[in-house]
């Protein structure tokens, strides 16, 4: 059976047609990893899927391994910004007193303090908003076996789910990011 | 730049409020207003310039004017759905 060209377009036509059709009913959709547990590592995970909540994105972070620890309440406040190994921090530090006792303290500190002076909201205020915004937030199981964290060490409003989970709704995802 | 005269029905002072806290009390501002009405967004996070015209894209409202005074941003947002 051979098709004709006006068939072919007929056909394209159709389907780009439903394509459209299916399209513009279906939000989009971000799909994101946070799996660091250090103080700046937690704000990109929150910055980008409270922001995406507010231009219409639907969006879902799943916290594994050190990352569970940004929505772990007995921890989420005391997240660290570590001294040693980072070329990158704004007093450069030699590796050798960034491992001294108390240096990850400081450098968490002086973080802070830059971070207030330029009205950075807090990790807790973006976990809050991205909790009312309806940002999907996924807690690793195995993780939590692995590291002996129960469901009620966790903030409100967390489900907790596996790997298949997590790519289930990346699958349909638009954006997707390791953090 | 000079005043296209837009006015505003509800004012939001973002003023001294770094990235995403600006977008973020927008979507909220916007949400409150009535279809048609205008927001008024006054930044003074340099960053706002890009972020709140592309906020404004992508959550379909329409982004009037943008003033740039000497010590703030002015965003002039008219809510279409």
């Amino acid at each position: 059976m051979s098709v004709t060209e006006q068939e072919k377009k007929y056909i394209e036509e159709i389907v780009e047609a439903k394509f459209k059709e299916l399209m513009s009913g279906r939000k989009r959709r971000m799909a994101i990893i946070a799996s660091k547990g250090t103080l700046d590592m937690a704000y990109p995970p929150l910055i980008l899927a409270t922001t995406a909540a507010a231009m219409d994105i639907e969006c879902s972070i799943f916290f594994t391994f050190y990352g569970l620890d940004i929505i772990n309440k007995n921890k989420n406040k005391n997240l660290q910004v570590p001294s040693l190994a980072n070329p990158a921090m704004p007093v450069p530090m030699p590796n050798i007193i960034g491992a001294l006792p108390g240096m990850t303290a400081m450098a968490t500190m002086m973080m802070k303090s830059w971070m207030a002076k330029v009205n950075v909201p807090s990790i807790t205020d973006l976990l809050n908003i991205a909790v009312e915004t309806g940002v999907k937030m996924i807690g690793c199981q195995m993780t939590m076996d692995v590291m002996g964290t129960k469901k009620e060490d966790l903030i409100d409003g967390i489900e907790v789910a596996g790997a298949a989970a997590y790519l289930e709704y990346a699958a349909e995802a638009d954006i997707t990011l390791f953090v | 730049m000079e005043k296209r005269g837009n006015k505003p029905d509800e004012v939001l002072d973002c003023r001294k409020l770094s990235c995403p806290v600006p977008v973020l009390k927008t979507k909220h501002a916007i949400s409150k207003l009535e279809i048609g009405g205008i927001l008024e967004v006054i930044c003074t996070d340099p960053g706002s310039v890009k972020d709140i015209p592309a906020w404004a894209k992508q959550s379909g409202q329409e982004l009037l004017e943008i003033v740039h005074e000497d010590s703030h941003y002015e965003f002039f947002i008219k809510k279409i759905k």
